[in-house]
This record gives structure tokens, sequence and C-alpha cells, in this order.
């Protein structure tokens, strides 16, 4: 509303910049506060977590950052960079730190049993091999406190059910009790109690035979710490038979004399050999050909297909001479609305052999997801139901871009319909949706759901449950890395670096060539 | 003009990245900041459990928060339980105590997520001792059970009137129904395309198939691997034999999709299910009776899965004493688990709660009866090896494929993703 009423002015007077940058000054000042205000109070916000955690190379980092924003947006220079930064930012964020944190996950062997650090895996070891001392009594418990009761020393109140003996137990050991409670002590109830959780759980009284731990707030058990971890000599002792596990840091786990390994494990480098892995592994090796070859046919077959069908329906839904052409076209976008999660699905259901649609409709007996040709076929046909809606869309977009003269000139020279399509139309369609093919290419080509919702990669070989017809490399390594152990992020990470290759490899070819045609043609 | 709405444009970008670069920290912040202090304050108690258990856990955790003078929250997690549980307790910002299958354990266990808890005796006595060995691992209680289930053979009375001894019986019975015209399958076994190891398992077992051995102390020992050995290939020539090359009693056009559908369609006079389809029958108006998977003639029992549902410890919970002191002592409450049985009727893990709810309600008798030989569901680490490569040979033999080789194949995958 401003500006209507300074337009005038301003475009009467081209000199007085400075007046307007000084109009705007007051909202704008106001806006910058209150936008610089957020930004400082989400990093004050996000610091704490990170000092308490003990991330400084994070809490620097934020910091810089902050920093870095507040001098850019207060002070009046670096006009171009005030740009720049929050799409800079934003890049960083979204897509430069999950490539790189999906990078630095390929180097570990982050996973099932190897989530997180040695500590915590030494912590689980101990605190799973507690046991009860057999034939230990089952106290009742009560916990108390001398002084305040939210920092004040613990202790244990415990009780014989069997006896009905009262004692006191400490870091000391167990003392017998005078009184309930005992002289100078308070009980906690459950909610103070539940506030020093921690504390509790850790807290145990020694005895000649092991220790008495909580189990929970109002029951004790005298337990022992069968494993033992001893610092020196980095390995893991159990106490009852002396097997010893030594810490191994290569791989992240701790390991006996005769090879059996602890089940918690920590994360560690591992270097290269989740690269390696995906080259030497036999299972990998034998399938990944053939497996290769199917994932170029599907993303060919799908993108072609449903640039075909859709160039095609397009073209015929262009002519004037076609009556209801809004209708079609409303009906032709119609499997592109529809969540295509939920088609595969019903899609994977009309090929059942013996109660899907398509046979029941035609009649036939076929098992289409049993055999590998027909598995294909089906998933191409779903395929191209799916995309050609898409492909629709964006030809008949990019057709009526292309000017009528340039049809009407070639009928002045005599060209037939057809002649005319491909000489002048068809170029041009394709120097505009080039690149979108290729995304489609590169989309299908990885097109996880496609497979996965319809055949799981099926059908499979009776010999080997690893590699399906259908299977894409998307697919494939997915059960490689998720299927088998458990999930193994580190080796999912290697893999999908070199998916991301290979596509990578085979966009840039395409786009190189696109750009060539298109200096033909422009 | 420009500069101004240029201005305004920066301003909100920079307040976007604002939020987008502290959006990394968001998750850190739920990781120690405010929570520890907020449940320092009042004594905070964090249940997970799936939305149907959540609802029911509700009026119990209030009743128990009440009670001890805490707060108790149910949050409802809608999927993915399992890694939703350890991606968050990895990060610290996990529940005290979560909900779900007992076969989770091994991975629990391995990824340092979960506590073992001390239940006395008394306590040890109440469940059943099938749900009490499922929940041990590695010598330890990792859990309380609340319920089990298991699968058996669900029959259409109007269509077979008396239970099949054997599963020759069944598929003689089956042929006259389709050759009568009176039904259009034999057999509703859920397979599909990838097969389904979970369903076809008191087949496999009743032909002499083992998927683990056992170590001394009766834990499933993953060095001693079933799939692969005589008995295993023995048992899938019986799958071939009941396969569409063979009698056609299984087929992998029957899919967990299809199969209870089929059934109560009235396609089919047997369905091999779980307590999760009687519903469906019910509603279906079927009258039907509930037994166990019937064995090969002359062979083993046929053994089904026994799954528990069990509440875990979290380790890396914030207030693990209230959460032990939940689990231990109020969840082995009768009350609590009538009420979750209420809410989703499978047989009760407390002994006295069964025997209670057998009075009222015959189904879950004949579920427990049917489950009576079930054997826990392998909670080991390495279980996950063996589903898919046994689903795709199950597959691979029902579609006809020689039973040897195919087995021999899996048994390789399995070894492999064991061994890696």
């Amino acid at each position: 509303m401003t500006t209507q009423l300074e337009g005038p002015a301003t475009r009467a007077l081209p000199a007085p910049e400075v007046e307007e940058a000084r109009s705007t000054s007051l909202l704008g000042q106001v806006v910058k506060i209150v936008l610089l205000g957020l930004v400082v109070a989400t990093a004050i916000w996000g610091a704490f977590p990170l000092v308490e955690n003990e991330y400084w190379a994070g809490l620097a980092l934020l910091l810089a950052t902050t920093a870095g924003l507040l001098y850019l947006y207060l002070t009046p220079r670096h006009i171009p960079a005030k740009y720049l930064v929050p799409g800079t930012l934003f890049l960083v964020v979204f897509q430069i730190f999950p490539v790189l944190y999906t990078a630095s996950t390929a180097f570990t062997n982050f996973g099932d049993g190897h989530r997180g650090s040695k500590a915590e895996a030494i912590t689980a070891i101990q605190t799973a091999s507690v046991t009860r001392v057999p034939g230990s009594t089952e106290y009742q418990l009560k916990i108390l406190t001398r002084g305040d009761v939210a920092t004040g020393p613990l202790a244990f109140l415990i009780t014989d059910p069997k006896t009905g003996q009262v004692s006191i137990g400490d870091g000391a050991g167990l003392k017998p009790a005078d009184a309930v409670p005992p002289a100078g002590y308070t009980v906690l109830n459950a909610g103070q109690a539940s506030a020093r959780s921690k504390e509790i759980t850790d807290f145990a009284v020694p005895t000649s035979t092991g220790a008495i731990r909580s189990s929970g707030l109002s029951r004790a058990y005298e337990g022992k710490a069968v494993r033992a971890y001893d610092f020196a000599s980095d390995s893991i002792r159990d106490t009852t038979d002396g097997k010893v596990w030594k810490a191994d840091d290569a791989i992240g786990s701790f390991v006996a004399a005769d090879g059996d390994r602890l089940a918690q494990g920590w994360k560690v480098g591992v270097g290269f050999s989740n690269f390696t892995r995906v080259l030497t592994d036999d299972t990998i090796a034998s399938s990944f050909l053939g497996t290769l070859v199917w994932d170029f046919l599907f993303a060919i077959g799908s993108t072609g297909g449903t640039f075909l069908l859709g160039m095609f329906c397009a073209i015929a839904l262009q002519s004037t001479r076609m009556r209801f052409r809004g209708l079609y076209r409303i009906l032709m976008v119609l499997p592109y609305a529809m969540p295509s999660f939920a088609m595969l699905l019903v899609w994977r259901d009309m090929f059942n052999t013996d109660f899907g649609l398509i046979n029941n409709v035609l009649g036939i007996h076929v098992d289409w997801l049993g055999t590998p040709i027909t598995a294909q076929l089906a998933v191409l046909l779903v395929q191209l139901w799916l995309g050609y809606p898409y492909m629709f869309l964006v030809t008949t977009g990019a057709l009526q871009a292309i000017p009528a003269e340039l049809t009407d000139a070639t009928k002045v020279d005599g060209a037939g319909p057809f002649q005319a399509f491909r000489a002048i139309k068809l170029p041009l369609l394709l120097v505009a949706l080039t690149p979108l093919l290729i995304s489609s290419f590169a989309f299908n080509f990885n097109n996880f759901n496609a497979i996965y919702l319809t055949t799981e990669g099926g059908p499979f070989p009776a010999d080997n449950p690893n590699a399906g017809a259908t299977d894409l490399l998307i697919t494939y390594t997915y059960r490689l890395a998720f299927g088998g152990s458990g999930a193994q992020y580190g080796f999912a990470a290697a893999i999908s670096i070199f998916i991301f290759l290979i596509v990578a490899v085979v966009s840039g070819v395409s786009f190189r060539r696109t750009r060539a045609q298109e200096e033909v043609y422009s | 003009m420009r500069i101004r709405t240029a201005g305004v444009i920066a301003a909100s970008m920079l307040c976007l990245a604002g939020v987008a670069a502290c959006g990394d920290s968001k998750d850190n912040d739920t990781k120690g900041g405010s929570a520890p202090s907020a449940a320092a304050a009042s004594g905070e108690l964090v249940i997970w459990a799936d939305d149907k258990r959540s609802a029911a856990l509700k009026p119990f955790a209030e009743k128990f928060g009440k009670e001890n003078g805490v707060t108790v929250k149910v949050q409802a997690i809608s999927k993915d339980q399992q890694t939703t549980f350890l991606t968050a307790s990895q990060q610290g910002s996990g529940p005290d105590v979560m909900v779900g299958a007992h076969d989770w354990i091994g991975n629990l266990v391995q990824n340092g997520a979960i506590d073992p808890v001390q239940l006395t005796d008394a306590q040890k006595s109440g469940l059943q001792p099938g749900a009490l060995k499922a929940v041990t691992f590695n010598s330890q209680t990792y859990g309380v059970p609340y319920a089990t289930e298991n699968i058996g053979l669900i029959r259409n009375t109007d269509l077979a009137p008396t239970a099949p001894a054997t599963m020759e019986d069944l598929v003689a019975q089956g042929k006259k129904l389709v050759s009568e015209k009176k039904a259009s399958e034999i057999l509703c076994l859920q397979a599909g395309p990838t097969g389904d190891a979970y369903h076809a398992y008191p087949l496999y077992a009743s032909a002499g198939g083992y998927l683990f051995g056992t170590t001394a102390s009766g834990d499933y020992d993953p060095k001693d691997l079933g799939v692969g050995k005589p008995g295993s290939v023995a048992a899938f020539e019986k799958l071939r034999s009941l396969g569409e090359k063979g009698d056609g009693a299984l087929k992998r056009s029957i899919t967990p999709d299809n199969s209870v559908a089929t059934f109560t369609g009235k396609k089919c006079a047997f369905l091999v299910s779980g307590p999760w389809a009687t519903a469906d029958a019910k509603k279906a108006g079927i009258k039907y009776d509930i037994t166990a998977v019937p064995p090969f003639k002359g062979a083993k029992e046929a053994t089904p899965f026994l799954g528990v549902q069990t509440f875990y410890v979290a380790s890396k919970g914030k207030n693990k004493a209230l959460a032990q002191e939940f689990v231990t002592n109020y969840v082995t409450t009768p009350e609590l688990a009538t009420a979750l049985y209420q809410v989703d009727p499978r047989p009760p893990a407390l002994t006295s709660v069964l025997d209670s709810v057998k009075s009222n309600d015959p189904d879950v008798a004949k579920w427990a009866e049917a489950g009576k030989n079930a054997i826990p569901l392998p909670a080991i680490p390495e279980m996950a090896a063996i589903w898919e490569p046994f689903g795709k040979a199950e597959a691979a033999v029902i579609g006809g494929a020689d039973a040897k080789s195919t087995v021999d194949a899996a048994a390789k995958t399995i070894s492999a993703a064991i061994n890696k």
C-alpha cells in the first residue's frame, strides 16, 4: 500500500533512491530484527543439547553460522551475498550434508550390532550379564535418603520376606536397621524416587556373593555381573568359566580365541571393505550383470514406452477434428492422479494367477508373476499405465509451444502430415523433452516401489534366492543390505554410491548428447 | 520497491534458513536438552506401543501414574516399531518401556537397546512356560510377556464337519469339496509368489525339518542350521507334493492378501491362519472351528511358531527404575492382561487370566489348545537370515522346482548371511 502512495513520486524523481531506502527502513528494520532474533533464538535453542552432549565441533559450526548470518545482514555491504547465502545454506543442509553423511557411512560398519560406541557396547554387555545369584532371596525394597530428597545420598531399606529381617544397605554393605524408617533417613515416594531413576539403577549394595540391586522401586535382588570389562587388557572376561573376549577395533567386536563373537559390537571405520565387498562377493558378482542389463531394459522400456504412448495420445488429442477433447484429457490424467503406491498393489493382485482380474476377464491361466518373461512384461505394463499420463501432459505442453506456421509451411512445401511430424515436430519435441526423458530414465533406474510392491524382485530361480528376474539394482541391493542379517547401513551406503555413479555416468553422457542435438536444431 | 521486496524475500529466506540450519540440532534437543529436566521435576515414564495397544494401555498407565505420583505418557507408534525404537534409542530419544513382539529380542540385545528384567519365582511360575521361554535369551529374561499367538487350522464347519486328523485327510476332504464344486480351493494357506516361512513352518516341522538346533542351555544355536539337512529336504519334498504340480493344495496364488478373504468367501473349507483371522470369519458369518494344524500321516507333530507380545525395559530410557517397576510389578498383574485381551483377543500369557478368559471365550481356549505344542519363534538375530530364502525356496518347490537343489541354494544363502 505504501508503494502505491510513493509510486508516482519515485517515478518522477529518479534521484531520491536514498530516501526510499530510508522510508523502507522502519518496517524493514523491524522485520530484520525479528528474523535475526529468530535466528539467534534457534541457535541458542540448538546450542544447549550440543553443549550437553559435548559436540564441540557442531557448536563451533553453529556459532560460526549464526555469527556469519548476523554480520551479513547487519552490515550494508555484501549485497550479492545477502541473496546467495540462504540458498547456499539450504544446499548445504539438504544436499551436501546428506551426501557427505552417506559417503562417510560407507566407510564404517554401521548397522545392526554395530550401532553405538564401544563404551555403550561394554555397558550393554555388563548389564546383560547381571544374573540373580542362585538361591538368593527376593527382597522387598524401599529407597531411603539422608538429607534432601532430591540430592541426598541414597540407601536401600530391604526386608527379607521370610524372616522379616530389615536392613539398610549402602555403598559400604548391609547393616541391620533399628526402625522403619531408620533414624535420620527419609523414605522416598515413587515420584521422588523416579526422579532419581538413574542413580537408583546404578546403585548396588555389595555383598559377599555379588551385590544387591533394585528391580524396579519395590523389589531388590542379589545379583552378580558375570562378565566384566578389563581396561588394562581391553577385553571382557566371564567370571564363571574364565573365557576371555578381546576387543578387535578393526571389526568393532569382542572376539574370543575360538572365534566366538559377543553380540554387542560398536561402530568403527572399516576403510574400503564395504566397497571391495560389493566387487568381490560371489553372490553379488554372479548375478550383477544380469540385474544390470534388466535394470537398463526396465528403465529404457518404462521411459520409452510411456513416452511413445503419451506422445501418441497427445498428438491424437491435438487434432481439432476430435470431439470431447477435454473429457478425454481428464480421463487420460486419471492414472496419474491415483497414488501409485496403492495402484501398484492393485495391479499385483490383478496379475494373480487364480484370482486375478486379468486372467479371469481374458479367460486364460497365465502365471504372470511366476515366470521371468511374463513378470517382466507385467511390470513394464504397470509402468506404462502409471507413467504415460505424465508423458501425455508434458508432450501436450511442448506441442502447443511449436508454432503452427511451421506445420503450415510444410504443407506449402507439399509434405504429408507424417512427414511434417517426423521432420519438424518430433525433433523440436525431443529438444524440449529429452531432459525430462533423461530424468525419467534416472528415476526408473532406481524405481524401488515399482518392483518391490509388485513382484518383490521375483520370480526367483529355485537355485538362487538372491536375484530375481525383475530385480533392479536397488531392490537387489536392498535385499543384500537389509534382508539377510539385519540392517547394514555401511554396506548399503557403499552400494548406493555405486548406483549413483552408474546413473550419473548415464545421465551425463545423455545430457552431453542433448546439448549437441540442441545446437543442431536451434 | 524492488529493494524492499528483495529484502523481505531475503529476510524470510533467512528465517527459513535459520530454522533449517538448526534443523539437524532439533533431533539432538530431544536427546537431552529439555526432556530430562522436565522428567526430573515430575518423574515421567514414556511407553511406546502400536496404535491398538496404546489405546488399551492408556487408562492403566494413568492409574499407575496416579498411584505412584508420576506422569505416564503412552505414545502410539503406528509403523516399523522395531526400527523406530532402535533409531530413537540410539539417538537417546527413545521411550522407557517398549511393547513389541518377542522375536525382536536378539536384535535389540545386540544393539544394546533393552535391559534384562528380574522376575520373582512366583511371577515366573504364573506365566505360561512357552511364553516365558520365548522371552529368555542367553539365559536372561528380557521382557514380560502378556499375550501369545500361534497359527492353527480354521475350518468352515458347514463345508467340513469333521476336523481332519492328518494332512492327507485334509487334502482328501478338500479335493472332494472341489470336485463337488462346493469349494474352489483345497486349502487356504498363504504362500504368495515369494513364499511365507511363518505359515509353512508347521508343515515343515511335521515332515521333519527344523530351523536351528538348541544349545545345552536350551537357547537356539545359530551354528546348527537345520535348513539344508536331510530332514529339511524331505520336508520340502512334502511341500512339493502338496504344491501346484502335485495335489494343488498349496498355491503361490494364495497370498497374505487373499487367503482370509478366500476363506470367508467360502471358496475353501480350510484356512491356516492366526487369531487375527477369526474376526473376519465372524464378520462374514461363517461357522467355524479352530484346531491344530494337522500333521502328515505317521509324521511328527505340526508345531506352529509361538509369538509372544512383550513389554521391554529400554536400556537407554531416562527412567529405568520406574520402567522396571512398571514392567516387572505391574504388567504381571491380571487386570492389565485382561484389559489388553479385551482390545485384542489373543491368549493371555498369565495362566490365571487365560483360565478365566477361556470360560467366556471358546475361541481363545481353542487357539491356546491349537498352540499347545507351539515352539517359540527363534529370537536370535540370525533368524533374520532365514525368512526370505526359506520363503522363496518354499514358493519355488510349490511351483514344482526340485526340492534338493532348492533347499541347498537356500541353505547356502542363509549360512552366507549368518557368517558374513
